[in-house]
């Protein structure tokens, strides 16, 4: 630990998995924002509009949340992981200043339009700034997905003579084949967010009894999209997303899976433990010839197991890596069942009674929270021992002229910061949603 | 190509300095000049939709460091890592101090709030100013790099100087009061009533502090980096920028007192383009330079990504900036008029 590897990762871990809790939110929500914003001027009816007023407060907090932690993440390249800035930076800078120049002036300009210009705009200007803010949003997201996709599967760069990446082909760089799964995967979880936030906070107000219009639009909105964004997180998005690791990252998938034998028929796990020491999952619960067939297409393909390669090309941990994995899987398929029944119970007209149902949906918000997180550390950790996968070790890849105790000492000051933080904005989006939509202020 | 890419880079981030610049100085004098809570909200309103477009500026200047310069965002970074740390936390502080007082009707945490928002502010400026001394100082750079910069060592200028010299805090000191100035001004043409007046008094006293700090600045740089000096005579063009400043400096005496309030803030823009342009062009080609060994620097030259990332790069620059312009202009010409407390949504 003597050149402080172990905190620069921490550090870095914990700043973006706090930080990522806010865009999930924001982009999804930006997309509902807009289609409450054309609901409302399509039925002419008003509470659609204070529906999109309401949600766009609590998006100005995500967003300022988001902003002040995203702030911290572009500069630790270079604080902390210099190294990895000084032999990639030509080619990952690309987007990163991208995301700069496209993405943020473009959602920060439309988000004080949208918050501050309602007036000034009118209804059609007003919706066409909620557009503009879900267009930056969303690109903004696309651009760190290629700088992660890069790092992922790296493609369009040569290594130069100078021992530094550089850009070959920006085209290749830029549509990476695993920057678009990897998108549209992640898009999806970021509606799954959003959906279920909204419709908790119907479910809350119908609980309560209270602003029974914008209730059952934020029911409906919610579980409507909330449906279609789980079926899409599994499939296309999530079978693409294994396709493209099973492809390039093959050592990752056998850790994701626990899977330490090869041979065709590879069997799912459903649930177990894996036990590295030993090689082999405890008390599991399998299902024949499946990882075959999500790998392959065909029961009898042979899958890798972790045997096959040498363990110095694990991934560093491979225990939190398959519990991330399988608790993401495990939650995405609880997401359909909970969206599938409510959806049934909408079309039925019986959802705003079924109050079980209802606290189903109130309660089950952290979860895509949950999911998601898992979904990134399942990319990030399965990626390990690499930082760019097959180019650069996360070992050689830190600052090393930077003093470790500095490294602790910030990382303190983060977790400090960031609970106070974190307790404040909740504090402040309950009180929110206790004011309701009605009221300005 | 990498002339090209250090002027870019330089650019975007005068435009910051400008830009965040007036928001940090509204921060600066907002407990001064705003006594009420309706008069503070009313200067919250003024910053309202634009601070957090202004500090863009500064993330994407960062992007393009890191895209064109990789060696220098990785040693400059990496060697200031505990000052950056410390701007970062600022700047996070001052962030959430903005938006959770306009969701918090306390009067405590009103209170509390807006004296983060100001400490935050007061101390960016100051921070932004010394680095911009440190650039023109030098700093130990060796054969390996920058390792961790203190944040002070004796406080003079030498071979091995800390982050914080009587030089480099002169510069901050320098920068916190043009600032503030600047803060002052905007508030002066956005704003009516007492914040308007208050604005008004104390921009008149900043300014004048402005111009004793201003020579103090630039007799105090012609002895710890007579280059610069050299540098911007060799170099007629660069002159530009220091004829800027001085315009600069005397709009934002003369027009505020003929009442045309949008003229004097806009010269206290371009006194602050002319400053920071004046400072990078006299640096030019350092990025960082050496105390140790000149050798060591780390210039536009030798730390320039490759031709043709640098190319397309450039290519998009030049639509982003464009577009960039575009929405910008609206914004600010949608906003434009006084504020009054309840201008905002949140405020």
């Amino acid at each position: 630990m003597s050149d402080g590897l172990i905190w620069h990762r921490i550090q870095f871990a914990f700043s973006i998995t706090f930080h990522y809790l806010f865009p999930q939110l924001t982009m999804g929500l930006a997309l509902l924002i807009v289609l409450f914003k054309s609901l409302a001027l399509r039925l002419r009816d008003e509470s659609y509009n204070e529906v999109a007023r309401f949600w766009g407060r609590i998006f100005a907090l995500n967003f300022a949340m988001g902003v002040v932690t995203g702030i911290p993440l572009e500069f630790q390249f270079g604080t902390n992981w210099s190294r990895f800035s000084r032999f990639s930076g030509e080619v990952i800078g690309q987007t990163l200043a991208m995301e700069g120049v496209f993405a943020f002036f473009l959602e920060s300009t439309f988000l004080g339009l949208f918050l501050f210009g309602e007036r000034r705009l009118g209804p059609r200007g007003h919706l066409a700034a909620a557009v503009a803010l879900a267009l930056g949003s969303w690109l903004s997201g696309y651009f760190i997905i290629v700088a992660n996709a890069f790092m992922q599967h790296p493609v369009g760069y040569r290594l130069g003579e100078d021992g530094v990446l550089h850009l070959e082909s920006f085209s290749a760089f830029i549509f990476n084949r695993w920057a678009l799964w990897q998108y549209a995967h992640n898009m999806a979880a970021s509606l799954v967010t959003a959906s279920f936030a909204v419709a908790a906070v119907g479910a809350y107000w119908s609980l309560m009894g209270s602003h029974a219009r914008h209730a059952a639009i934020c029911l409906r909105a919610g579980v409507v999209a909330g449906l279609a964004s789980s079926i899409l997180i599994s499939f296309p998005t999530g079978d693409g997303q294994g396709k493209m690791v099973t492809k390039h990252q093959p050592v990752t998938l056998a850790a994701m899976e626990g899977l330490f034998d090869s041979g065709p028929d590879a069997e799912l796990a459903i649930i177990g433990q894996p036990n590295v020491a030993a090689r082999r999952l405890e008390n599991p619960i399998v299902v024949p010839g499946l990882l075959s067939f999500l790998a392959y297409g065909t029961f009898g393909s042979t899958v890798h197991g972790l045997n096959d390669f040498p363990a110095r090309e694990w991934p560093a941990n491979v225990e939190l890596l398959y519990y991330s994995y399988h608790i993401m899987v495990g939650l995405g398929t609880l997401f359909i069942l909970v969206m599938g029944i409510s959806a049934v119970l909408l079309r039925r007209d019986r959802l705003a009674r079924t109050r079980p149902m209802l606290w189903v949906l109130m309660l089950a918000f952290p979860f895509p929270y949950i999911a998601t997180t898992a979904g990134w550390w399942t990319a990030e950790m399965g990626r390990q021992p690499w930082i760019i996968h097959g180019l650069m070790r996360t070992a050689n890849a830190h600052s090393q002229l930077v003093n470790p105790g500095d490294v602790v000492f910030t990382t303190l000051g983060f977790a400090g910061l960031y609970l106070l933080l974190g307790m404040l904005f909740v504090v402040h989006v309950l009180k929110e949603i206790d004011r309701g939509p009605a009221a300005s202020h | 190509m990498e002339a090209v890419w250090f002027a870019i880079v330089s650019a975007m981030l005068a435009v910051y300095a400008v830009l965040d610049g007036f928001d940090f100085g509204v921060g600066v004098i907002h407990r001064l000049v705003a006594r009420t809570d309706e008069e503070r909200r009313t200067v919250l309103a003024a910053i309202g939709p634009v601070w957090d477009g202004n500090e863009v500026w500064l993330i994407a200047a960062g992007g393009l460091l890191f895209m064109a310069f990789p060696r220098v965002y990785a040693t400059a970074f990496s060697g200031f890592y505990m000052a950056l740390m410390i701007v970062l936390w600022l700047l996070i502080l001052r962030g959430v101090a903005i938006e959770f007082r306009s969701h918090q009707d306390h009067p405590l945490w009103r209170e509390f709030w807006d004296t983060v928002f100001s400490l935050a502010s007061v101390l960016l400026a100051v921070v932004f100013g010394t680095t911009l001394g440190n650039l023109v100082r030098g700093v130990p750079l060796g054969k390996d790099g920058l390792p961790g910069m203190p944040l002070f060592t004796n406080f003079r200028p030498g071979r091995e100087p800390g982050i914080l010299d009587w030089y480099t805090g002169l510069a901050g000191l320098f920068t916190l009061v043009a600032l503030a100035g600047h803060g002052a001004l905007y508030l002066v043409w956005r704003t009516t009533g007492p914040v308007r007046e208050r604005s008004l008094a104390f921009a008149r006293t900043a300014w004048k502090a402005v111009i004793v700090l201003w020579i103090a600045a630039t007799a105090a740089t012609a002895w710890v980096q007579p280059d610069a000096f050299f540098n911007l005579v060799a170099r007629p063009w660069a002159l530009v920028f220091v004829a800027l400043s001085v315009a600069g400096i005397w709009g934002a005496f003369r027009f505020p007192r003929r009442g045309q309030e949008l003229a004097a803030f806009l010269s206290s823009c371009v006194f602050l383009l002319g400053m920071v342009a004046t400072a990078l062009a006299g640096n030019y080609p350092f990025w960082l330079r050496s105390t140790l060994d000149p050798s060591y620097s780390l210039t536009a030259a030798n730390t320039a990504s490759a031709r043709y990332g640098m190319g397309v790069a450039l290519a998009w620059w030049a639509v982003g900036i464009a577009l960039t312009a575009g929405y910008l202009t609206y914004l600010f010409r949608s906003m434009r008029g006084k504020v009054g407390a309840d201008s905002g949504a949140g405020y």
